[in-house]
């Protein structure tokens, strides 16, 4: 038995690493926001989704028209991802903007509220508009990258099994990677993410030192929408079916990634999306088989949600964080 | 416009025109639902007078027994007298199923201001307690007795059920005690999804709750050799399990235990520091709040004779946690009025409006596209009022009314708290 997990080992690695750099830059987004606001923005799962939608419904539109599948898929994609994440971003303002910002001294329970409730109608809307303009709201994007690569690791050792690598996750890969070592230079080393750390840390002695929070909270939904609606589109890309109610369990998932590499820590999301990815991909790849068959791969969600319950209760700071003692 | 003022005050004072209007609201209202029997609206206005019931000045005892009346022999009576009867006594019966289970959750998210986006699960719990042992399910795995059980069993499951989905309710609270805020809301919604997609797998290795096939033909409940097949039996039951529930959340309210999760609900270290056992009453909540809606899920999988894991999805969850707060987060008139107004906005006029607009385009007045259509709006309704409502009245419909004792009154011979609202409250002390 223990022969069967090793030799999966290796397809499993690969296709984890593919979900988990998705989780990872959707925690980013979480992470960020929970950093400034302490605010779970629930709706984020849906930006995310509709990134997804958006980037679709451009890649059609673009290889639709003859000087769009003129150019090469790869230049496509980057223009997609450009646009997609400048849109989302200034949705994820907005919804700060109407839903966020008037409840910032309401109690907590209130936003949270207020953010399932953006997340239903982001859902609905998207849903109405594919559904209006396709017909169908589960929407299938135009396969760019579908070329298989096959990697020898049986080569390495002979326990191992040969995985296969699609194109395509090699692209979401190197851009998930580039967008989150551009977020840690952006808040590690720009004006801008010394605001961000500062209001993150003291909200009020931040805007005595001239920085302005409203702004910086907008920055930070901006960047964070923006990030999420690109690895939309690279999710999109990579698995090539979506539909509008993706984003809830997705975003759920992220959000346990967030914790568990320790919410408000920006690298600790990175860690922990990729911890999570390759979990869930070895459980719901061994599940059945380690449990005699009691358990199927149906479960890979229940052990996504036991994953954060058990952090939660054990260690509720994460792997990076420092634990929060609460004062009177 | 100031007489006209002057003139409503004077009617505010006056009990006897009180009477005299409902008396005529209420006749007038019930002979049209009487003779015109398709008329929904006539139905829906039927059910209003009880609103304005609630805004009278009577004494609680009189609006009990008007209301007992309406819903026990005016409002079936006059909704029997045509085809249209069945479908009036199930949306009244879910209408008050759902009104149970919002005053289950209003109890944790209103009253202990625990935000519980599981809910669902509990009513699940005590839906599938009723369905596994009333079918032949339960011989899969049970070594002794034969099922399904007889009918009568069903009263006996009411209470079981409500036991079930309690301990569910506490076995959820002890580990979510240690996390707070927005974490137990993921926390909760976590277990809700687990609950589900258990249920959902659960047809193997032993075949327990027939996976997302479902229980169908769940046997009907039998009192005195009756079977309960129809809504309108069925709303009976609902109707006495539904007075029982808000007789309990009221008392409950304002006991003991009801300001102790007040006191958690505005702060936590504070309550603590006074005295008030968190991890008891944080249970207690749950449990509590899990009692109803698990009895309820009995009633439900009974009154539909077929359970299965898509009745129970967040989607539901989240519709309950729109009564509370479309009505008013900790206000038991005001969650009972958010869950009728979204039950029957959900079964009867999102519907109703669907056909209508269908025959319009039918006949090529409008053509409205099919994606757009009113009972797919769900998640945009939904959506819209938990916004709007946070927004612009977070209190909700009815907020909720404090007592407040006056010293002095305390100390004369008229010892009788007062019921306000928060603002009211606020103003007082300016005062």
């Amino acid at each position: 038995m223990l022969n069967e997990v090793i030799q999966t080992i290796p397809q499993v690695l690969i296709d984890g690493l593919a979900l988990g750099t998705v989780y990872a830059v959707i925690a980013l987004g979480y992470t960020m926001v929970y950093g400034i606001l302490e605010l779970i923005n629930f709706a984020h799962g849906e930006i995310f989704m509709t990134g997804a939608f958006i980037g679709t419904a451009l890649l059609i539109f673009m290889t639709g028209t003859g000087w769009g599948s003129a150019l090469p898929a790869i230049v496509m994609l980057i223009i997609v991802l450009i646009v997609t994440a400048f849109l989302t971003g200034f949705l994820g303002m907005g919804i700060e903007r109407l839903a966020y910002r008037p409840l910032r001294n309401a109690p907590r329970l209130i936003p949270l509220i207020t953010a399932i409730g953006i997340s239903f109608l982001l859902q609905d809307i998207v849903r109405f508009i594919a559904e209006l303009t396709k017909g169908n709201y589960i929407v299938t994007g135009p396969s760019l990258f579908t070329e298989q690569v096959l990697i020898k690791t049986s080569s390495i050792s002979s326990i191992f099994n040969d995985a296969s690598i699609k194109t395509s996750f090699i692209i979401v890969l190197v851009t998930a990677v580039v967008m989150m070592v551009a977020l840690d230079i952006f808040v590690n080393r720009t004006r801008w993410g010394m605001a961000m750390r500062a209001v993150a840390q003291d909200r009020e002695t931040a805007s005595l030192m001239t920085v302005n929070v409203n702004k910086v909270i907008s920055i930070t939904f901006f960047v964070g929408s923006a990030l999420g609606g690109a690895t939309g589109v690279l999710f999109a890309v990579q698995y090539g079916t979506i539909d509008p109610y993706i984003g809830f369990i997705l975003g759920l998932k992220a959000f346990t990634a967030a914790v568990l590499g320790g919410i408000g820590n920006i690298r600790g999301a990175m860690i922990g999306g990729l911890l999570l990815g390759v979990l869930e991909m070895f459980a719901s790849a061994n599940l059945t088989l380690l449990t005699g068959g009691v358990f199927g791969a149906e479960y890979k969600d229940v052990f996504a949600f036991a994953i954060l319950i058990i952090v939660l209760l054990f260690k509720p700071e994460g792997l990076l964080g420092k634990p929060v003692t609460e004062k009177v | 416009m100031r007489r006209l003022k002057t003139l409503w005050k004077k009617y505010e004072q006056n009990k006897l025109a009180h009477g005299i209007f409902l008396l005529i609201y209420i006749g007038v209202t019930s002979l049209s639902l009487y003779t015109a029997q398709k008329s929904v609206t006539a139905f829906l206005l039927l059910l209003t007078s009880l609103l304005l019931l609630y805004f009278t000045k009577f004494t609680n005892l009189t609006k009990w027994l008007i209301a007992g009346f309406v819903l026990v022999f005016l409002l079936p009576f006059t909704a029997s007298n045509g085809d249209a009867y069945q479908s009036y006594m199930e949306v009244s019966t879910l209408v008050g199923i759902y009104i149970a289970m919002a005053l289950g959750l209003n109890i944790v998210v209103g009253m202990a201001g625990l935000l519980d986006l599981g809910f669902v699960a509990f009513f699940a719990v005590g839906a599938y307690t009723y369905g596994i042992f009333a079918t032949a399910q339960a011989s899969n795995f049970m070594p002794f007795g034969t099922f399904p059980l007889s009918g009568e069993s069903f009263w006996l499951f009411i209470i079981i059920g409500g036991l079930v989905a309690a301990l569910f309710g506490i076995l959820l609270g002890i580990p979510v005690l240690r996390v707070k805020g927005d974490y137990l809301a993921i926390v909760t919604l976590g277990f809700g999804e687990i609950i589900r997609i258990i249920f959902n797998n659960l047809d193997r290795p032993i075949n327990i709750t027939n996976g997302a096939m479902g229980i169908s033909s769940v046997t009907p409940p039998r009192l005195f050799g009756i079977d309960f097949l129809y809504p309108s039996q069925f709303y009976y039951i609902v109707l006495v399990l539904l007075f029982f529930t808000i007789f309990t959340v009221r008392r409950f309210e304002h006991s003991k235990i009801g300001r102790s999760w007040k006191a958690v609900r505005e702060n936590e270290i504070a309550a603590q520091a006074m005295g008030v056992p968190l991890v008891r009453t944080k249970l207690m909540a749950f449990a509590i709040g899990a009692t109803f809606s698990g009895m309820m899920g009995v009633v439900f999988a009974a009154k539909q004779a077929f359970v299965d894991p898509t009745s129970f999805t967040l989607l539901e969850s989240i519709t309950i946690l729109v009564m509370v707060v479309l009505g008013g987060m900790g206000s038991v008139p005001g969650v009972i009025l958010g869950a009728a107004v979204m039950t029957i906005l959900n079964l009867q006029v999102l519907t109703e409006m669907t056909n209508w607009l269908n025959q319009l385009s039918l006949s090529g007045i409008i053509s409205i596209p099919y994606a757009l259509s009113p009972a797919k709006m769900q998640r945009f309704i939904f959506g819209a009022l938990l916004i709007l409502f946070a927004l612009y009245r977070p209190k909700g419909l009815l907020p909720a009314k404090n007592r407040i004792f006056i010293e002095k009154d305390l100390q004369g011979a008229n010892r009788k708290a007062k019921l306000v609202t928060p603002q009211e409250q606020s103003e007082n002390e300016k005062l």
